[in-house]
């Protein structure tokens, strides 16, 4: 590990002024990855500026009926809300099927948020890696990748997110808060994962030195009956090999709307917009679960390693959607 | 080695402060082994993925391998020497020499840290990954083999020492 500053913000532009302008800063949450990153030597930052102790945890009601999740409430908070069980318990699940008990007592919003992909190659920095290293190739494609993207990845890198959370955050329409010396700004989450093209290294739409505040979840969720199921190489402590947050509006067995996304399939969180619009309207059948299924993932570009996946997530959204559709309201 | 790089803290470990000038790479695991004495606390993989190096900060469990000590300034740390009172094992200690908690015993006193944490997240309500009703107006989850393996995830054991870590944890839990 590299030598560096650390220093407790006291303030929000305190915490700004002091990454401000400098690319070797990184902001401290849980540390869960990025001490990890440090210890690897993927990532030497010559500052850290410990966020924890900020007036940025909390869950609170927000006027219009949605809830404000601060950006250092940890992952345990999160999942134990009684506010977030009870109207977004997807997002609770999410949470509590990713890490351990330690790391989500450790990890928070904003972290779980901002940590990188867990690919083998990203983490070795021995190994050629774009992400890591722009330029230096991609080790996965023609190497390891049985758990890497099947939608959306590029020559240049086809890693995947690994957070559980943010793909109910995805299915729930989330936005993020943050703050810069210029101001404040929102980035829906489907806009906050860039696409992976030919800069794997560039990861969020966050400006430079930005600093998340907060997530906020709109007004419920068209149920609260929404859900989050995970499939791993193991019954606990893993990362999704595909996972997915779903959610379904039915009225006398006909779909008046749906939210689907995928985890472990993408660079990002993978919401399912092309199944959602061929369910809307429709009867709630599983033989449409499945052409809706069969049509989101028409465009997945499997490696040799990682075609289980596409089978996996077609039967994953079906067998989730028919189980909603069979839970009575 | 400039001065920016190191920290003098107070560390508040088992009821005690450690007044330490630490590099800020130390992290609290190397400082509680190196530097204050309480070699309790385990490395096993320094990676957070085995859970030996457990400890409670502020009564929460956590991987004092991926804490940074100069983090947990103004914190309490609890590790598996502060767990027993009075030269008395704590029940669930008693509980895991009773039932042969363990084998090797390197994972130990993470799983103990870990044990105790653990139950206090159940009494206050929190669910699991397999509590079937997350609703929070419903009944606590009650704490079953199953909830037990999910909730201690996090603490591997090597010598596989975990049926009898569940019963342990279970006839404590009672």
């Amino acid at each position: 590990m590299k030598e560096f500053a650390y220093q407790r913000a006291s303030g929000i532009s305190e915490a700004l002024r002091l990454a401000a302008g400098n690319d070797d800063v990184r902001y401290l949450g849980g540390g869960t990855n990025l001490v990890d990153l440090m210890k690897a030597g993927v990532e030497s930052p010559t500052r850290l500026v410990d966020v924890r102790f900020l007036p940025l945890d909390g869950i609170r009601q927000v006027p219009g009926g949605g809830l404000e999740i601060g950006a250092t409430t940890t992952n345990s908070d999160l999942a134990a809300h009684p506010e977030v069980r009870r109207r977004y318990p997807a997002l609770s699940q999410a949470v509590l099927a990713g890490a351990s008990g330690q790391l989500r007592n450790m990890a928070t919003v904003a972290g779980n948020l901002l940590q990188r992909t867990r690919c083998s190659y990203f983490a070795d920095p021995s190994q050629p890696c774009n992400k890591r290293a722009p330029g230096s190739g991609c080790s996965a494609i023609a190497g390891a990748h049985h758990n890497h993207a099947v939608l959306s990845w590029s020559p240049h890198c086809v890693a995947t997110n690994p957070s559980d959370m943010a793909v109910a955050l995805a299915a729930f329409d989330a936005v993020v808060r943050y703050e810069t010396l210029d101001g404040a700004g929102d980035i829906p989450l489907e806009e906050f994962y860039l696409p992976v093209g030919d800069t794997p290294e560039r990861e969020t739409a966050l400006p430079p030195g930005a600093l998340i505040t907060a997530v906020r979840l709109p007004e419920s969720a068209i149920s609260p009956l929404s859900r989050y199921r995970k499939v791993r190489e193991r019954a606990s402590y893993a990362f999704a090999t595909v996972s997915i947050a779903a959610d379904l509006d039915i009225r006398d067995g006909v779909v008046r709307s749906s939210r689907i996304a995928l985890g472990g399939v993408a660079s990002r969180p993978w919401r399912a917009r092309t199944a959602e619009s061929l369910l809307l309207d429709g009867p709630a059948t599983a033989d449409r679960f499945r052409t809706a299924a069969e049509a989101e993932l028409a465009a997945a570009e499997p490696l040799p390693g990682n075609a289980y996946k596409v089978t996996l997530a077609r039967n994953l959204i079906v067998a989730v959607l028919t189980d909603l559709a069979a839970s009575p309201y | 080695m400039t001065n920016d790089t190191r920290s003098v803290i107070s560390l508040r470990v088992n009821d005690a402060t450690h007044r330490l000038c630490l590099d800020n790479r130390r992290t609290l695991l190397d400082a509680l082994r190196e530097d204050t004495g309480h070699t309790g606390p385990k490395k096993g993989c320094d990676h957070g993925q085995c859970g030996a190096c457990t400890v409670l900060l502020d009564g929460r469990r956590v991987l004092s391998c991926l804490t940074l000590a100069v983090t947990a300034e103004g914190a309490e740390v609890t590790t598996v020497e502060g767990l027993a009172g009075d030269g008395e094992l704590r029940p669930i200690q008693q509980a895991f020499v009773r039932l042969d908690g363990f084998q090797c015993g390197y994972c130990t006193s993470g799983q103990l840290c870990s044990a105790v944490g653990m139950l206090a997240e159940h009494a206050a309500g929190w669910p699991s990954a397999v509590t079937a009703d997350l609703c929070p107006d419903g009944p606590a989850p009650a704490l079953d083999a199953a909830e037990v393996r999910e909730r201690m995830s996090g603490n591997l054991c090597r010598c596989g020492a975990y049926p009898s870590i569940v019963r342990a944890i279970l006839e404590e839990a009672r």
